[in-house]
Formats: C-alpha cells, sequence, structure tokens
C-alpha cells in the first residue's frame, strides 16, 4: 500500500512541477495583480484619506495620502449629524426579517413544487419562472400607491401613527420595507432545483419511518440543503442591505430609512464635504465589507453553486 | 350479503384514497400558502396592476377615484417623446461597458486560476468592490471624478495631463458613470463565475495539446475559450438584462441624471414619472415597454446566439 501510494505521490509531484510555472511568467502574473489589485484598493485608501482630513486639506493641490492632522472628528460629526445608529437600527431589522421571512418561505415552497402533487403545480411554477423576469419598476408604481392609499385610510389619531415605530402601514412604515420583500420566486426556483438533487429514497424511508410531509422537510431536506440555504441566506441579506430605490421611494422622514438612502439624504444635506461624505461612505460601507470577510468563503461558493450575482 | 359487500368495498375505498389524496393536496397547498399569498398581493397582482394602469391616467394624490381611462394615450405619446429615446439610447450606451468589464473579469480569472501563491488574497482584493454598498461606491466616485480635487485628475495631472471636468461634460460623464461600473463589476460574480468555468475545462485536453506542441495561445483559443462559453453567454444575458432594470443608483449618485439628461437611464425616467411628477400611467406604461424590451432581447439572445454555441 504504502509503496503505491508514495510511488502516486511521486509522480503528482513530478506532474505538478512539469506544470508549474517558470520564474520569469510568475513575475510577469505577480506585477499584473498587483497592478490590478492597487486599481482595487486604492480608491478605499483614498476614501480613508479624504474622511479623515480638515475641510481646509481637501482641496489643497498635490498628492496628500496622509492628513496632515487625524481628524476623527469627521466621525463623530458625519454620525451627529443625522441618526446613523437608527439607520443602522433600520437596516439590520430590515435585513434580517427580510433573509428570515424569504428563507422560510422559499424553502416551504420550494418543497412542495419539488416533492409534492396537486393539482396546477407545473402551471403555478411556470408562473414564477415568467414573474422572474418582470423589472422591479413595473411591481414597484401599484404596490406604492396601494400602500399610500392604505396608509392614508388609517385614522391620523391611530395610536402608532407618528411615533418612533414609524407609521403601521403605507409610508414611513417598517411595513412597507419589509413586507415586499418577504417573497421571491427566485429563492423558491434556486431552491426547489436543490431539494431536486437531494436522493427520494431518503424522503420514502422517512416516510416509512413514520415521518409526515412536514417531518420529511425539517429532518431530511432542510438539514441536506445547507449550503443552498447559506447560499440563500447571505445573497438575500446582501440584496436587502443595499436595496435602495424602494426604501427610497417608500419611506421620506429621516428615522425610518435605511443605510443607502441615509447616505443620499447625507449626501444632500453636506454638498461639497467632501471629508465628512467620506466618513459617511466608511461608516455606510464597513457593516458589509466585516461580514465579506468573515463569510467570503460562502460567498463564492454560492456564486459558484447559484449563478447569482450579489 | 356478500355480494352486497363486495360491491361497496371499492367504493368506500375509492372515496377514501380520494379522500386521501385530498388531504395531501391540502398539505401541499398549506407548505405554498405563505409563499403564494405573497406572490398574489407583490408580484402578479402588482403586475396586472400596472398593466392596467399603463391604459390609465392618475397621479395618485387624488386616490382610487382619481384614475382615469386613457385607452392607449400613454403608449401614443411614449412613441413621440424624445426624452424617452434618450434616455433608451443613455441606457444602451452604458452597456458598452459590458464587453470590457467581461474581458477583465476573464483576464483576472486566468491569473487567479495559475498555481502561484497568494491567490486567495489578490481574490479577495477584487473581490471587495463588488461587495460595497453600491451607493456608497457611486458616491465614493463622484469624488474620485471630481474635476479639481479628484483623484482621477490629480493623477493625470502628475503625468502632465490637464483631466477633463468629468461629471459636468455629457460624454465624460457617461465614460466616468461606465469607470465606477468597471470597478465595481470586474472582480466580482462574474470573475468567480469565470474562475468556476476555467476550473471546469477538462485537463487532459490541455495536456494532449501540450504534446501536440500548443501554444498557449494557441491552447486557450482552442480549448479554453470554447469550454467558456456557456459562462460568458450567462454573464452576458445576465449583464444586460441586469443594465435595463438597474443602473439607477449610479446616475442618482454621482449626476442625478445629468448634464443635460446625459446619464438618466431608462428606470431613472421611470422613477422621475412615478415618484416625481407622480405620472403614474406613464410610468408604468414605460415600465411595461421596459419588461417587454428585456423579453425580447433574452429570447433573441436565446434563440441566436445559445444556438451557436451548440453548433459550435
Amino acid at each position: 500500500m504504502s509503496v503505491v501510494a508514495s510511488a502516486a505521490r511521486r509522480m503528482k509531484r513530478r506532474e505538478e512541477a512539469g506544470r508549474s510555472l517558470g520564474a520569469g511568467a510568475k513575475i510577469a502574473i505577480y506585477t499584473v495583480l498587483a497592478l490590478l489589485g492597487s486599481t482595487m484598493v486604492l480608491p478605499f485608501v483614498w476614501m480613508l484619506s479624504t474622511s479623515f482630513k480638515e475641510a481646509a486639506e481637501v482641496f489643497a493641490p498635490g498628492m496628500h495620502w496622509i492628513p496632515e492632522k487625524i481628524m476623527w472628528r469627521n466621525y463623530v460629526d458625519a454620525v451627529t449629524a443625522i441618526p446613523f445608529g437608527r439607520m443602522l437600527f433600520n437596516s439590520l431589522l430590515v435585513s434580517v426579517t427580510i433573509t428570515f421571512g424569504q428563507v422560510l418561505t422559499s424553502s416551504l415552497a420550494a418543497f412542495a413544487f419539488a416533492r409534492l402533487r396537486f393539482p396546477g403545480r407545473d402551471a403555478l411554477f411556470l408562473g414564477y419562472l415568467a414573474t422572474m423576469m418582470v423589472p422591479g419598476v413595473v411591481t414597484m408604481i401599484p404596490v406604492f400607491a396601494v400602500l399610500r392609499i392604505l396608509g392614508d385610510m388609517v385614522p391620523y389619531e391611530f395610536y402608532f401613527r407618528q411615533t418612533w415605530l414609524g407609521n403601521v402601514i403605507g409610508g414611513d412604515s417598517y411595513f412597507a420595507l419589509i413586507a415586499p420583500g418577504l417573497f421571491s420566486a427566485y429563492g423558491t426556483f434556486m431552491l426547489r432545483q436543490f431539494f431536486l438533487t437531494v436522493p427520494r429514497e431518503l424522503d420514502e424511508a422517512a416516510v416509512i419511518d413514520g415521518c409526515s410531509k412536514f417531518g420529511v422537510f425539517r429532518h431530511v431536506i432542510i438539514p441536506l440543503s445547507g449550503p443552498a440555504l447559506a447560499t440563500l441566506v447571505i445573497f438575500t441579506f446582501m440584496w436587502s442591505w443595499r436595496d435602495f430605490m424602494w426604501p427610497l421611494i417608500i419611506n421620506n422622514s429621516i428615522e425610518m430609512q435605511t443605510l443607502p438612502v441615509g447616505l443620499a439624504t447625507f449626501q444632500s444635506m453636506f454638498g461639497i464635504n467632501w471629508n465628512l461624505l467620506m466618513a459617511a461612505s466608511v461608516i455606510v460601507m464597513l457593516p458589509l465589507i466585516v461580514v465579506f470577510v468573515f463569510c467570503q468563503r460562502f460567498f463564492t461558493e454560492g456564486i459558484k453553486l447559484t449563478g447569482i450575482k450579489g | 350479503m356478500e355480494s352486497a359487500s363486495a360491491a361497496t368495498t371499492p367504493r368506500v375505498a375509492g372515496i377514501r384514497r380520494r379522500a386521501a389524496r385530498w388531504k395531501d393536496y391540502a398539505g401541499a397547498y398549506a407548505f405554498l400558502a405563505p409563499n403564494i399569498v405573497g406572490f398574489l398581493i407583490f408580484t402578479l397582482g402588482p403586475v396586472i396592476a400596472s398593466l392596467i394602469l399603463s391604459f390609465c391616467n392618475w397621479d395618485v394624490i387624488t386616490g382610487v377615484q382619481g384614475i382615469r381611462w386613457a385607452g392607449i394615450e400613454n403608449y401614443r405619446n411614449l412613441i413621440h417623446d424624445s426624452e424617452f429615446w434618450f434616455y433608451l439610447f443613455n441606457t444602451v450606451f452604458l452597456m458598452l461597458v459590458i464587453p470590457f468589464s467581461m474581458v477583465g473579469s476573464l483576464v483576472l480569472a486566468i491569473l487567479l486560476n495559475q498555481k502561484i501563491r497568494g491567490t486567495t488574497f489578490f481574490r479577495t482584493v477584487f473581490f471587495l468592490p463588488s461587495m460595497c454598498v453600491p451607493v456608497a461606491v457611486f458616491l465614493l466616485w463622484r469624488w474620485m471624478l471630481n474635476a479639481d480635487a479628484g483623484l482621477i485628475n490629480r493623477i493625470l495631472a502628475a503625468i502632465g495631463i490637464q483631466g477633463p471636468n468629468w461629471l459636468h461634460s455629457p460624454t465624460w460623464a457617461r465614460v466616468g458613470l461606465m469607470m465606477s461600473l468597471f470597478w465595481m463589476s470586474i472582480g466580482g460574480a462574474n470573475m468567480v463565475l469565470y474562475l468556476a468555468g476555467l476550473q471546469g475545462v477538462p485537463k487532459e485536453l490541455h495536456e494532449a495539446a501540450e504534446i501536440d506542441g500548443a501554444s498557449g495561445v494557441q491552447r486557450f483559443f482552442a480549448i479554453t475559450w470554447p469550454s467558456l462559453y456557456p459562462t460568458t453567454f450567462f454573464i452576458f444575458i445576465t449583464s444586460l438584462i441586469g443594465a435595463f432594470q438597474g443602473n439607477f443608483e449610479g446616475p442618482y449618485m454621482m449626476t442625478r441624471g445629468g448634464p443635460a439628461g446625459a446619464t438618466t437611464t431608462i428606470v431613472y425616467y421611470i422613477y422621475n414619472n412615478a415618484f416625481a411628477f407622480f405620472k403614474m400611467g406613464y410610468a408604468a406604461a414605460i415600465a411595461w415597454v421596459l419588461f417587454i424590451v428585456i423579453l425580447a432581447v433574452t429570447v433573441f439572445n436565446w434563440r441566436v446566439i445559445e444556438g451557436r454555441i451548440s453548433y459550435h
């Protein structure tokens, strides 16, 4: 055994040596990588550099990467100028709820489409597929209109209206931010495709052991779909965290905005104070970058698995 | 007695079987229910509603009573709306960045697919821009492209070139927007997809070609590139659809659609009509035209390009 293994190892090593690159090629590749890499990184460095500068230094000529005086105050000013803490809370609440809801509704429906028989299944599934191509703006218009009308119907004296929780329904409400995102044809489609790859024999064995349909879903399908579920979790979270147009149109009051919309508001307030604008951008970018650094493997695996774009 | 029981048993069994089947169906619908309710309320319903709305005039503020039937007026106006055609042109113009960014993604993927140390580090670096909140990225690029103090013009000045007034010139504003899109998309999902595609190329083919004395470039065009057709096609189609449906945040944060509407996209125009001018019917009509354009482009691509790939 060991002789065979060592022979195989030797062969593999020789193969690798034969295919490995020469020093010249390596230097060329590293040069190109470093060049492209710095193109990616420089704007970030520039952003950080600007965010710590004094207002007077921002427009000074020449290249000053390191500010003469590190202005931590810029960050304090940015955070106190508009309620970034509240916006961070809004973004977290909205993204977490949407992610949880979408994964739950999508996985239940995907199970029905992948495993159960019922009249109208294929027609319904085709309907789901067809709507995946509808641009968001098509559905946004009526949903906006309906929410607005509903919001106007809530009596003004109603207790929750205009409290710190926002409105019950309609504009400036968490309901408007969250509800339309709880369901997704894409998530359903993606999970269905994955559930189909789980061997049916496992279901049948579970049924023989006395499992109900929900038991099969809960104890067979879900535990075996870890990668697909993780992918959906990450991409749904990313999508709702970055979503801009819907929160922009539906919520006007500054306390009810999410981080991206808050940044747009901040921009309209502090037009050319680039040091403050960049400090605010850093604040808005940071949470997602932290998530990314910790979950990078899931991102790349998820893209390969599903072809979703972040 | 015996014959009677023999006659009823199959019927009872049949009823039981049917009851059991309907119980199964009810179970299935229970699984579907949460999703279907959401689907009807937030997708199918609104799609139909916006189709109907596109044949009406409505400003929302007047409430449901304010909806007026307009027939095909909105669509007729759309054909004569020179702004619409200009913004459609802008949308298509911005798509010019797609081939560049696809080539960039492919180059990055090829570089990262080499057997060298540190690919994980570089992959993280390239991936980073696409992971950021787009609104913040576009704000950063607005600053990068600032005519007096932006990094781009500072670098150009350092090598003796007077940079343009990027976001205040119609042409340069478009170019600047495309630069930010390029920066954001080159190292993101497309790179990872190409990387996955490259790893799927059979090694035996490369080895056989190497033995036959094919050069690296020859091997790339004879083996690697053809086996990447499906990936390329997928990326191309999704980028195209994305460009039709999106490109709102960029113009919104960088130029507010200007100068002189040069960076206003179709989606931006829909946004303005619906949520700034409150012309809901007209906005719905444009949105539906956009939907049909996307559908047509996608089907065309499937038929033509996909057909060519399989015959290659």
